[in-house]
C-alpha cells in the first residue's frame, strides 16, 4: 500500500512539474542550399541559437521548443513540397522560407492549415494578399523602398539613376516600388537592368551602366550576385555612388566582394552593427557559437523564435489557432522581452514597424550613418 | 564605341577561360573518346583545394602549387584509373553517364565538406586599370586573357613542335599504328589527362576570383565550354580555342545588345545553327575520326 502511494505521488509530481511536458514543435523550411544558401544558413543558425537560449531558461510556459529544419534548395517548388510535409506534422508555428518567391507559393498552404507563418521574405505583395497567418521579420519593400528613393533623391542628389534588379519576385517587387518613387520625386531612371538569379558574369550589365553614366546606381540583387556586380563595377571603374538595401551591404557580401564593397550604401532594417546593445550581445553570442558574424538573416531567424515566445507568453497558453490573432496589432517591447532586440509593432497585415538604419561600408565594415525612428 | 571595346575585352577574357576548359574536352575526346560531362566541376574543385590549403595555413603561392598538383593527381591520374579505364570497356555512352554521376558526386562532396555558401577567392592578377588604345581596360581582364593565351600557346607548341606532342597526336589519330611504331600510347593518354587537369586548375585559378568559389560554379562553365568545343570543332584544339573566345564574346554582346534575359539562349541558338549547317564545327574536320 505504501509503495503504491509512493509510485502514485511520483507520477503526479512528474506530470505536474512539466519536466516531461510535451515539447512545442516548430517547423522551419529554409534555403539551406542553392542560390539562397547564405540566407537560409544564417536564418537557421539564428533560429537554433534562440531556441538554445530559450530552452536553457526553461522554455516557453515551461515547455521546451523543438524545431525541424527542411531544405527548400532555394527552389519555390521544393519549398512548397517541404512546407506541405512540415504542415502535415502539425507544427505550432511555421518558420520560413526566406525567399519571397518561396513564401508566395507556400503562404496559401499555411493559411489553409490555419498555422501562423513567420517568414523572411521582403516582397511588397506578400502581405497585401489578405493572408491572416503571414508575418514578416523585416520590413516589406513598401516600407523600405520609399526611404531608399528619398535618400537617393535628397541626400545623394541624384538626378539620373541606373536600377539593376534580379528577375524574381523579390527583385521585381523592389524595382517596381523604387522606380515609381524615384519618378514621383523627379529622379530619372536612365538604365533599368534586369539580371538573372545565380548570374556569374556582370560585365555586360556594368557596361550598360557605364554607358548610361548615371548620378547613382541602385543595386537590388541577392547576396552573391551583389558581390559579383560590386567586383565588376570596381573592375570597370564605375565611380557613381552605389545605393541598395540590406542585400547590397550584408556581412556575406562584404566578405565576398572585399574592397569592392567599400563605399556602397544601403537602407537596413536589421544589422548586426546597429548601435543597439541587445543586438551587439546577439552578435557576440552568434559569432561565438558559429565562428562568423551573421548578416540580417541571422537576426531574422533569431527574432522569429522570440516572436513565437512573446506571443505565446502573451496568450498564456500554447494555441496555434489563436496565435495569429494575438500577434496582429501586438507591440513587443525589448524591455519586456530582450530577445526581440528592438521595440516592434505588428500590423493587421503582418507587416512590422521598427526603427531602421542607413549604413555605409567603410573599410570592410558596416558603419551606421543615420538611425531612422519607428514610424508610430 | 568605348562600351563595345570594354565588352570585347571582357568577353575575350571570359572566352579565354572557356577556351582552356574546351581544349580539355577536345584532348580527352581525341585521345580516349571520353566525353567528360564533369568538366565544369573539374574547374570548380581546384579552387576549393587551394582554399583548403590556405585554411591549413599555406600562403597563396604554395596553395596554388598544391592545388594544381592535387588536381593533376585527382582529376588526372585518379579520374583515368578509377573511372575512365574501368568504364571505357563498356563503351562511350556508359562512360559519359558515369562522368555525369561524377559531376553530381563532386558538387555534393564540396557542399558537404566545405559549405553550400560561396567563398571569396584571391586574384593572382592585381586590380586596377591600364590604358590601351585610349581606353581604360581592367588589369584583371588583360591578365586573365594573357595567362589563358600563354597556356593555350604553350599547349599548341607542345603538340606541334615537340616529339612528345607528335607522339600524343599519333596516339590520338591512330593508336594501333602508333603502337606498332613504338609510341607508348597508354602513357600518352595519361599525359592528356594530366594536361587537362592542369588546364582546368588554371581556369579555376583565373575564373574563381570573378565567379566566387561555390559548389555550383562549374555548371555554367561546363556548359559554356561544351558548347564552345562543339562550335569550334570537337576534334581540333584550335577549334576549341576559337569556339571558347567566340562564345565568350557572343555571350557578352548578346547581354548588351539583345537582352540580358535571353543572353543564355543566344549561344544555344548559335550551337543549333552550327550543328545544322556545319556539324563538324567551325574549324573541325569531318573525316578525322569515325565513331
Amino acid at each position: 500500500m505504501k509503495s503504491t502511494l509512493l509510485v502514485g505521488a511520483l507520477l503526479t509530481a512528474i506530470t505536474t512539474t512539466g519536466a516531461f511536458a510535451q515539447a512545442i514543435k516548430l517547423a522551419d523550411v529554409a534555403e539551406l542550399s542553392g542560390g539562397g544558401a547564405t540566407v537560409g544558413t544564417n536564418w537557421k543558425n539564428g533560429i537554433d541559437l534562440a531556441i538554445e537560449e530559450i530552452n536553457a531558461k526553461g522554455g516557453v510556459l515551461g515547455r521546451k521548443l523543438e524545431v525541424t529544419h527542411a531544405d527548400s534548395q532555394s527552389n519555390p517548388g521544393v519549398a512548397r513540397a517541404q512546407v506541405q510535409k512540415a504542415l502535415d506534422a502539425e507544427p505550432y508555428v511555421l518558420l520560413g522560407p526566406g525567399y519571397s518567391g518561396s513564401v508566395k507559393v507556400t503562404a496559401p498552404l499555411a493559411a489553409e492549415a490555419g498555422i501562423a507563418q513567420i517568414m523572411g521574405g521582403e516582397a511588397a505583395e506578400l502581405t497585401q494578399a489578405g493572408n491572416k497567418f503571414l508575418f514578416r521579420t523585416s520590413f516589406g519593400q513598401q516600407s523600405s523602398m520609399p526611404k531608399v528613393a528619398k535618400y537617393i533623391h535628397d541626400d545623394m542628389k541624384a538626378k539620373s539613376v541606373a536600377v539593376v534588379w534580379v528577375n524574381n519576385d523579390f527583385g521585381r517587387g523592389g524595382r517596381d516600388v523604387v522606380v515609381k518613387e524615384l519618378d514621383r520625386l523627379g529622379s530619372k531612371v536612365v538604365a533599368d537592368l534586369s539580371t538573372e538569379a545565380g548570374q556569374a558574369d556582370f560585365a555586360a550589365d556594368v557596361g550598360k551602366i557605364k554607358a548610361a553614366n548615371p548620378d547613382a546606381v541602385f543595386v537590388y540583387l541577392n547576396e552573391e550576385e551583389s558581390a559579383r556586380i560590386l567586383k565588376e563595377l570596381k573592375r570597370q571603374g564605375v565611380t557613381a555612388p552605389l545605393m541598395g538595401e540590406t542585400t547590397l551591404i550584408g556581412q556575406k557580401v562584404i566578405e565576398l566582394a572585399g574592397d569592392a564593397a567599400n563605399g556602397a550604401r544601403g537602407h537596413v532594417g536589421l544589422t548586426t552593427d546597429a548601435p543597439v546593445d541587445l543586438i551587439k550581445t546577439f552578435r557576440d553570442k552568434f559569432a561565438k557559437k558559429y565562428n562568423y558574424v551573421p548578416d540580417h538573416n541571422g537576426l531574422k531567424g533569431y527574432l522569429a523564435v522570440y516572436m513565437v515566445k512573446a506571443t505565446t507568453d502573451k496568450m498564456g497558453k500554447v494555441d496555434s489557432k489563436a496565435f495569429a490573432d494575438t500577434l496582429h496589432g501586438l507591440t513587443i517591447k525589448a524591455a519586456d522581452e530582450p530577445g526581440i532586440l528592438m521595440d516592434v509593432t505588428f500590423s493587421d497585415t503582418g507587416d512590422i514597424d521598427r526603427q531602421s538604419f542607413l549604413v555605409e561600408v567603410v573599410e570592410g565594415k558596416q558603419v551606421v550613418k543615420q538611425v531612422l525612428p519607428k514610424v508610430k | 564605341m568605348s562600351n563595345l571595346f570594354d565588352l570585347l575585352v571582357a568577353g575575350l577574357a571570359t572566352g579565354a577561360i572557356y577556351a582552356l576548359v574546351a581544349v580539355g574536352f577536345t584532348l580527352l575526346w581525341q585521345t580516349s573518346q571520353t566525353i567528360n560531362f564533369a568538366q565544369g566541376e573539374f574547374v570548380m574543385l581546384p579552387a576549393f583545394l587551394m582554399l583548403a590549403a590556405m585554411h591549413a595555413g599555406a600562403p597563396f603561392w604554395l596553395a596554388i602549387i598544391l592545388g594544381i598538383l592535387l588536381s593533376m593527381l585527382l582529376l588526372g591520374l585518379a579520374f583515368k584509373m578509377l573511372l575512365v579505364d574501368p568504364m571505357m570497356r563498356h563503351g562511350v555512352l556508359p562512360l559519359a553517364i558515369a562522368t555525369m554521376a561524377l559531376a553530381i558526386g563532386l558538387k555534393e562532396a564540396v557542399k558537404q565538406f566545405f559549405s553550400a555558401e560561396a567563398s571569396p577567392f584571391p586574384s593572382i592578377v592585381p586590380t586596377g586599370d591600364i590604358a590601351i588604345l585610349g581606353h581604360n581596360v581592367s588589369l584583371q581582364s588583360i591578365g586573365v586573357l594573357v595567362l589563358a593565351i600563354l597556356a593555350v600557346f604553350g599547349l599548341t607548341a607542345l603538340l606541334n613542335r615537340t616529339s612528345l606532342g607528335h607522339q600524343m597526336q599519333a596516339a590520338a589519330q591512330n593508336p594501333t599504328v602508333a603502337r606498332i611504331i613504338g609510341v607508348p600510347v597508354e602513357r600518352m593518354i595519361l599525359l592528356t589527362f594530366l594536361i587537362n587537369a592542369f588546364l582546368v586548375a588554371l581556369a579555376s585559378l583565373l575564373i574563381t576570383p570573378i565567379y566566387l568559389a561555390k559548389f555550383t560554379s562549374g555548371e555554367v562553365l561546363g556548359q559554356a565550354a561544351f558548347i564552345a568545343a562543339i562550335v569550334g570543332g570537337f576534334n581540333q584544339v584550335r577549334g576549341a580555342i576559337a569556339g571558347g573566345l567566340l562564345i565568350g564574346v557572343l555571350d557578352n554582346l548578346a547581354a548588351a545588345y539583345v537582352s540580358t534575359q535571353y543572353r543564355a539562349a543566344v549561344p544555344m541558338i548559335f550551337l543549333i545553327a552550327v550543328i545544322l549547317f556545319r556539324p563538324q564545327g567551325l574549324l573541325g574536320r569531318a573525316e578525322e575520326r569515325t565513331v
